[in-house]
């Protein structure tokens, strides 16, 4: 049917290609990435590269496998940005194991079981996220916070290499709860919360990405500021990220004016961990959610009650992942339900009356 | 990429927005400023007699015959057809198949014409004074004159102009949006011919018996505006130009009904249905070449262009000029161009042969090197959602293409296929560089030949089982009569039988007594009674 002779229009193009697509979310991606990189040094980068080039390995593996053309599929830029945005999602002094792994189970099981590039169901990134989380809690929840780059104390080139490919090393030394783990189990433990927060980092260090973490859950202003970017290049909507934002900010802060006690604030809920890395880069992924605005408006309300829900009453100090997810298989309910109405129809498919007096 | 514009927030004052749409590179700057030009004769015209929607025409002429200039050469049938004429004077030498500037390239019946070089007029039809002319007389004359809508669409214009009898009409709309990227031939034709357009206007306004009029013009042709400004008052008091947003596919008739009057035209039904007609630009000129001078349509001006073509140009061409003749005119070709096309690009169909001619509906003749066309692989849909984004029918062309792709034709239908307009702008902005419209275009195909086949085949069941519906009334007739015929005869025979016992009877009483056997035969026979 399609191939073969050209034989209907459009003959013009907006030249507007996937790789481009995928090109553009990781230039607004890179701020966030480059203090992440600064802020834990060369353990991070290491794990970085590693986790890219495994991704890009385990792509070239599945194509080979499913025999279809590694020369353009390989380097349209998806199988980069997922290894991306796992990366971002890791603790920046893990093992590389846990990268590879990870990049393997995001590409192999989370994508090309599927089918490949446009198949899958869920975001192959989150797949990855979650089942590291469940199998490898012990090194999926060590962080750090050692002094950033360059200063004094932060980690030479060469014992980075000893944290990322040289085992154990001695990060116990500089490891820390993140923000909200830390939270969490403080409220667990039956504290204050105001007593809690006088201990964690103020809101200025969650904005600019001074604080224990993901390389991705760092600096909540710079994935802020690079999702706009992103929506100005219209590369995507802002449905998803404003619903998503809207509906964690308003749950959060009903939350917080029922009881201040017990539930932080609104803004520390947005500035901290990866709900902005979330809503701009990770609940927008084309592929597993909703098509239409208004569909996207209600995929992104979605998830953004799910983090608040998983953070404040789940097992899990983090829900990102897990709400992601969770809305990934609403996508296709959403889709059915939220069709654009059609020119000349109603919602329901029916022809639109014809104003009264025009016909004879 | 597109950064976000300033421009696109805009709104044109007294417009209603469409959904969607793209804006692709219009390029126009290649040809806008090119006066137009009229082409000499060719050394040959094709003209097919199908170069319209509807009925072929019915050629009137046969080989070696002499022709002259706007000779009828081939008579529309049916209602829904349009006369063809002889562009120039010559020979007829040939009336026989011939490639056709249409999307499935099969031959369609063709008269070629070996022009003699006199081009002498043969008789011309009367001028009229459409002043004091009755509408109906108009819409005869754009019928004779074999008018049809020059923008593409090709739908006999006066049909269109008939359109008062059926639906109470208020408002014309003149679509001179030429929203299609390179195509200038409109713009020129509305900046140096404006005063007949306008008339054509009037004319068409006059057999629709509408007096408000609007002229949709796109903003990217401010002098083109000016023009019609300066000579719309002609028209009436209520005719007035609307500048209409720059925006594919502004020139889609429903859209451009929405854009100007906020009218949206229910699904499957005509623009007419709400008391708007609308007719092309070019078509207002050919108008009022018919009814003022009783020339019919045989030329018109196109837009030669693209970056494969060494000179651009607007030309006004004869119907049936063979491409190459006219790629001739321009300089040539610089080079192989990646595509040829009639029509513009978002639109236009691509040819193989440079022999075909062009037709009433041809608006330009494009040479597109590949930095202009689009890549020729495409990937997987990666649902961005862009070709819904820009659909403005509002329909989910991805989810129809997956459909189409699974052969699942009733499901493509039930998501929209039919309410497309093929316009492409989902193709257009796909990033996948998915053939979505192909895809389309190929599906309503099968749809149309299915119906067809089931329209034949349901008819073919209708006349079998009316058949056997009327042998069976036959029959069944036959055995009702038989009956009916066998019971007369039974009850003949009984009452013959009976007849004959009773007179035998009766012998044998007035044999055997013959008084006291009054009230006996008085008395009717019980037996004959009942019967
Ligand atoms: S071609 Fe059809 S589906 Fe595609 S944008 Fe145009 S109307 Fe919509
Ligand atoms: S624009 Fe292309 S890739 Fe995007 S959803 Fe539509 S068909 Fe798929």
């Amino acid at each position: 049917m399609t191939g073969g002779a050209i034989v209907s229009g459009p003959h013009a193009h907006s030249k507007f290609s996937v790789a481009q697509t995928m090109v553009s979310v990781m230039v607004c991606l890179s701020p966030a990435t480059a203090l992440g990189f600064y802020q834990f040094g060369w353990p991070a980068i290491l794990l970085f590269a590693v986790t890219v080039a495994s991704a890009l390995i385990a792509e070239a593996i599945c194509l080979l496998l499913a025999r279809r053309p590694v020369s353009i599929y390989l380097f349209d830029g998806s199988a980069i940005l997922t290894g991306w945005l796992l990366a971002m999602t890791l603790p920046p002094w893990a093992p590389w194991w846990v990268g590879t792994v990870g990049a393997f189970i995001a590409i192999g099981l989370g994508k090309h079981v599927y089918g490949g590039l446009g198949q899958n169901m869920f975001n192959p990134a989150m797949v990855a996220r979650a089942m590291l989380l469940v199998a490898l809690p012990v090194q999926m929840t060590t962080w750090v916070l050692p002094p950033p780059f360059g200063e004094p104390g932060a980690p030479e080139f060469w014992e980075a290499l000893t944290i990322t490919f040289g085992g154990s090393g001695d990060i116990d030394a500089v490891s820390g709860a993140t923000t909200l783990g830390f939270v969490a189990a403080g409220l667990d433990g039956g504290r204050h919360l105001t007593d809690i927060m006088a201990e964690t980092f103020p809101l200025r260090s969650l904005a600019f990405g001074h604080v224990p973490g993901s390389l991705g859950e760092t600096s909540a202003l710079l994935l802020f500021l690079g999702g706009c970017l992103l929506i100005a290049m219209r590369v995507i909507r802002w449905q998803t990220p404003f619903a998503l934002l809207l509906s964690a900010g308003g749950l959060s802060a009903a939350l917080h004016l029922l009881d201040p006690m017990s539930y932080p604030s609104p803004l520390w809920h947005l500035a901290s961990g990866g709900l902005m890395l979330c809503a701009f880069f990770i609940a927008t992924d084309y592929v597993t959610s909703p098509v239409s605005g208004l569909g996207q408006l209600i995929y992104g309300a979605g998830t953004g009650l799910l983090i608040v829900i998983i953070r404040t009453w789940g097992a899990f100090p983090e829900g990102a992942a897990f709400a992601v997810l969770l809305m990934n298989a609403c996508t296709p309910v959403i889709d059915t339900y939220t069709r654009p109405r059609i020119f000349g129809r109603d919602r329901k498919g029916r022809p639109l009356e014809l104003p009264k007096g025009a016909r004879q | 990429m597109q950064l976000f514009s300033l421009a696109s927030l805009k709104r044109y004052g007294g417009n209603f927005g469409i959904r969607g749409g793209v804006h692709p590179e219009t390029r126009k700057y290649l040809a806008a400023e090119c006066a137009i030009e009229t082409m000499p004769l060719p050394s040959l015209v094709r003209v097919p007699l199908q170069q319209h929607i509807g009925a072929e025409a019915v050629p009137l002429v046969k080989r070696d015959d002499q022709v002259l200039k706007g000779q009828l050469i081939g008579k529309a049938r049916g209602a829904v057809s349009a006369h063809v004429h002889a562009p120039t004077s010559g020979r007829v030498i040939a009336v026989g198949q011939f490639a056709a500037p249409h999307p499935s390239g099969l031959p369609v019946a063709t008269i070629t014409i070996r022009p003699d070089g006199e081009d002498r007029w043969g008789p011309h039809m009367p001028r009229m004074r459409p002043e004091d002319a009755d509408p109906a007389e108009i819409a005869q004359r754009v019928m004779e004159a074999g008018i049809v809508g020059m923008g593409g669409a090709t739908f006999p214009a006066a049909v269109k102009l008939t359109l008062r009898e059926r639906y109470p009409l208020h408002t014309l709309i003149i679509n001179g949006a030429e929203c299609e990227p390179y195509l200038t031939c409109d713009d020129r034709l509305l900046r140096e011919r404006s005063e007949e357009v306008v008339d054509g206007i009037r004319i068409m306004a006059r057999a629709l018996g509408i007096t408000k009029v609007i002229v949709a013009i796109e903003g990217n042709k401010p002098q083109a505006i000016e023009a019609i400004r300066r000579h719309i008052f002609a028209v009436g008091p209520e005719a007035r130009v609307v500048r209409v947003p720059t925006l594919y596919p502004m020139g889609s008739e429903k859209h451009l009904v929405q854009t100007v009057t906020g009218l949206e035209t229910p699904a499957r039904a005509l623009t007419a249905e709400l008391g708007v007609v609308v007719h092309n630009a070019a078509t207002a000129h050919a108008v009022h070449k018919a009814v003022r001078y009783g020339e019919p349509l045989i030329s018109r001006v196109l837009t030669v262009s693209g970056f494969g073509v060494k000179r651009p140009a607007n030309v006004e061409v004869l119907i049936g000029t063979p491409v190459s003749e006219i790629l001739d005119h321009c300089g040539g070709l610089t080079g192989t161009p990646d595509r040829l096309i009639l029509g513009g690009p978002m639109m236009g169909l691509p040819i193989q042969s440079l022999r075909v001619p062009v037709i009433k509906g041809t608006n330009g003749i494009l040479a597109l090197e590949a930095a202009e066309t689009r890549r020729h692989e495409a990937m997987p849909c990666i649902r961005c959602g862009g070709c819904i984004k820009v659909c403005p029918c509002g329909l989910m062309p991805m989810e129809m293409h997956a459909r189409i792709h699974a052969g699942d034709l009733d499901g493509a239908v039930e998501t929209g296929l039919l309410d497309c307009v093929s316009c492409g702008s989902c193709s257009f902005n796909c990033p996948s560089n998915i053939q979505l419209v192909q895809g389309f275009n190929y599906a309503k195909g099968r749809l149309a030949a299915k119906q067809s086949q089931k329209h034949q085949q349901e008819e073919a069941k209708r006349l079998a089982e009316a058949r056997t519906a009327r042998m069976e009334a036959i029959a069944d007739a036959k055995r009702k009569a038989m009956a009916r015929r066998k019971a007369e005869q039974a009850a003949k025979k009984k009452r013959q039988a009976e007849e004959k016992a009773r007179q035998a009877e009766a012998a044998a009483t007035e044999k055997t007594s013959n008084a006291g056997t009054d009230a006996q035969t008085a008395g009717p026979p019980p037996q004959e009674a009942a019967e």
